[in-house]
């Protein structure tokens, strides 16, 4: 069942292109995976972790940027993509070594001023950055000779990266170390009592959940052939965040079907209604109010309690024969 | 060799002074009790040895090696297991997976991102044989949160003993626990064989006296007195900071 469940989805994703109709719908759903591996990759620290952060926008910039850069540089696709990686590992190691001095409120604290810090070099430093201007590139990739110019070729390679990241996360939070990041979240200080080395687990955990950021924010350069400072600024952190709350975190699904709602009401919502944004706030509460544990949790605990009522209805206990 | 020494331990915060000049030699095999009324520097005198405070002065040995500078989780990989007073355990897990991230953490294996955990057939038949030693192994699959207290201080011993320590340290092993898991606790505690050096804090004479063969008595961070049980008992500083006279 389970597995029917997974084959079905997977074949209603993969052939998006083919049944959605129309181009700027198959680029929504480009979106969508590119917010999804996003905010997988936040949902490391936030949901496994529980690291709370508001500076991810700034390593998915750093992304977009180096690579950027890396591109108008006239450097082949193939260094472009390791070159802005792994200059965002970078990025994630120097968030990581200064945010993990503190924890809880102070871990937040540090990775807003850091978010802040790349957003000011994004805005400021014009030589390297271009300013309010950004960046403009020109050209995808086209791994293994296929062209990725057109809409529906770009969402299947970005599909193919997903199901990629999905997989990490999947082996990831059901290997060994994703039991230490885990018990590191819920009681560390008796990881730290049974040998466990907290920071080093967290630092990690933290590389793990840049990386992904990184890959979404080179796909995003891809996408728009462009990067501006609006990708790091402070709300754009804070919305990726509320994806991964609002659809459940330290889940596999929820974060993704979080980055669907958003991406959904920014793009589909907003054409309809001007003040989109108070209906996707209106939605946020919402959640809050009647599934505070995020979207995905909260309607499988609703499935399982309206599956419990029927069952019984159809069964009616033995006493009331 | 002696099996853990402090030497001249302080430790302040701010102006409260909660170790002051605590030296200490337990043996091997020892089993040594910790008593003082609330606010000695027991517990502060534990999390010294184990790493979780640094102290402002002196030194720790455990079997003749230096530990004082030794990260705290390290010191755990040397053979030095905790209990802590307030149960500190993964509430959303079972009993058994409570067991495996104990073993887990001496093992090479926490670090791989690779390989199913719930595959893992020789480190979860490990932590199957751990529950049975303190008779829990029917409850492996239970989630901690649905276990009684008791029960649970049981698990907490288990995972140290998961840890293969040369050296246990059990702060309030029995508190909170009614008169019969007491005795049950008791029982696992006594049955730990000798190889195993046991230091113990504890509030209820009535059970940690038949227990101990040495005792110290700490009180405002210090030393008062210490010796074996029966000296302890006898002597009039004791008697003065347990009976107020």
């Amino acid at each position: 069942m389970k597995r029917l469940v997974v084959a079905a989805a997977l074949a209603i994703l993969a052939t998006v292109p083919v049944w959605v109709g129309g181009t700027y719908y198959v680029n929504i759903a480009s979106q969508i995976l590119i917010a999804a591996i996003f905010a997988l990759g936040i949902n490391v620290l936030v949901g496994y972790a529980g690291l709370v952060t508001l500076g991810h926008a700034g390593l998915f910039g750093i992304a977009a940027y180096a690579g950027a850069r890396l591109m108008n540089n006239g450097h082949g696709h193939v260094a472009v993509a390791a070159g802005a990686l792994a200059v965002t590992l970078l990025g994630a190691a120097v968030f990581a070594a200064l945010a993990l001095r503190g924890t809880g409120l102070g871990f937040v604290m540090i990775t807003v001023a850091l978010g802040q810090i790349v957003w000011g070099v994004a805005y400021r430093w014009i030589s390297l950055t271009n300013g309010d201007n950004g960046i403009s590139v020109s050209g995808r990739p086209s791994p293994l000779g296929l062209s990725l110019a057109s809409a529906a070729s770009f969402y299947w390679a970005t599909f193919v990266i997903f199901l990629l990241a999905v997989a990490s996360m999947a082996i990831f939070v059901a290997s060994p170390f994703g039991a230490s990041v885990l018990g590191t979240r819920d009681q560390p200080r008796r990881m730290n009592a049974l040998g466990y080395h907290v920071w080093m687990i967290r630092f990690l955990a933290f590389l793990f959940s840049g990386f992904w950021s990184g890959v979404a924010g080179l796909l995003y350069l891809y996408y728009n052939q462009f990067v501006g400072p609006q990708v790091v600024a402070l709300t754009a952190s804070a919305e990726a965040l509320l994806m991964v709350i609002s659809g459940g975190a330290a889940t596999l699904l929820g974060p993704i079907a979080g980055a669907a709602l958003v991406v959904i009401m920014k793009n589909v919502a907003s054409a309809y209604i001007e003040r989109w944004n108070f209906v996707l706030g209106a939605i946020f509460v919402a959640i809050v109010v009647f599934m505070p544990e995020g979207l995905v949790p909260g309607t499988a605990r609703r499935w399982r309690g309206a599956m419990a009522a029927l069952r019984q209805r159809a069964a009616p206990p033995v006493a009331a024969r | 060799m002696t099996a853990l020494a402090v030497r001249d331990l302080d430790k302040s915060f701010g102006g409260l002074c909660v170790t002051a000049g605590v030296s200490l030699s337990v043996e091997p095999g020892e089993r040594r009790l910790i008593i003082g009324p609330n606010g000695a520097g027991k517990t502060t005198l534990f999390n010294l040895i184990t790493g979780e405070l640094r102290p402002d002065r002196g030194a720790i040995m455990l079997f003749g090696r230096d530990i004082t500078r030794v990260p705290s989780h390290r010191r755990f990989h040397l053979g030095i297991a905790r209990t802590y007073q307030i149960i500190t355990l993964f509430q959303g897990e079972t009993l058994l997976r409570n067991v495996m991230l104990s073993l887990l953490g001496l093992s090479r294996l926490r670090w791989n991102p690779f390989v199913r955990l719930a595959r893992q057939g020789a480190l979860i038949a490990r932590a199957r044989e751990t529950l049975a030693r303190v008779a829990l192994d029917h409850l492996a699959e239970r989630p901690l949160a649905q276990t009684s207290y008791g029960e649970r201080r049981r698990v907490e011993i288990a995972m140290a003993l998961a840890q293969n320590p040369r050296i246990l340290l059990l702060d309030e092993p029995f508190a909170g626990l009614a008169i019969d898991e007491r005795r049950d606790v008791l029982r696992l505690v006594t049955g730990i064989p000798r190889d195993v050096t046991i230091v113990m804090i504890e509030h209820d004479m009535d059970v940690a006296l038949d227990f101990a063969e040495r005792i110290t008595v700490l009180h405002f961070g210090e030393v008062v007195v210490e010796g074996t049980r029966g000296e302890v008992v006898a002597h009039p500083r004791t008697k003065e900071i347990y009976l107020g006279a």
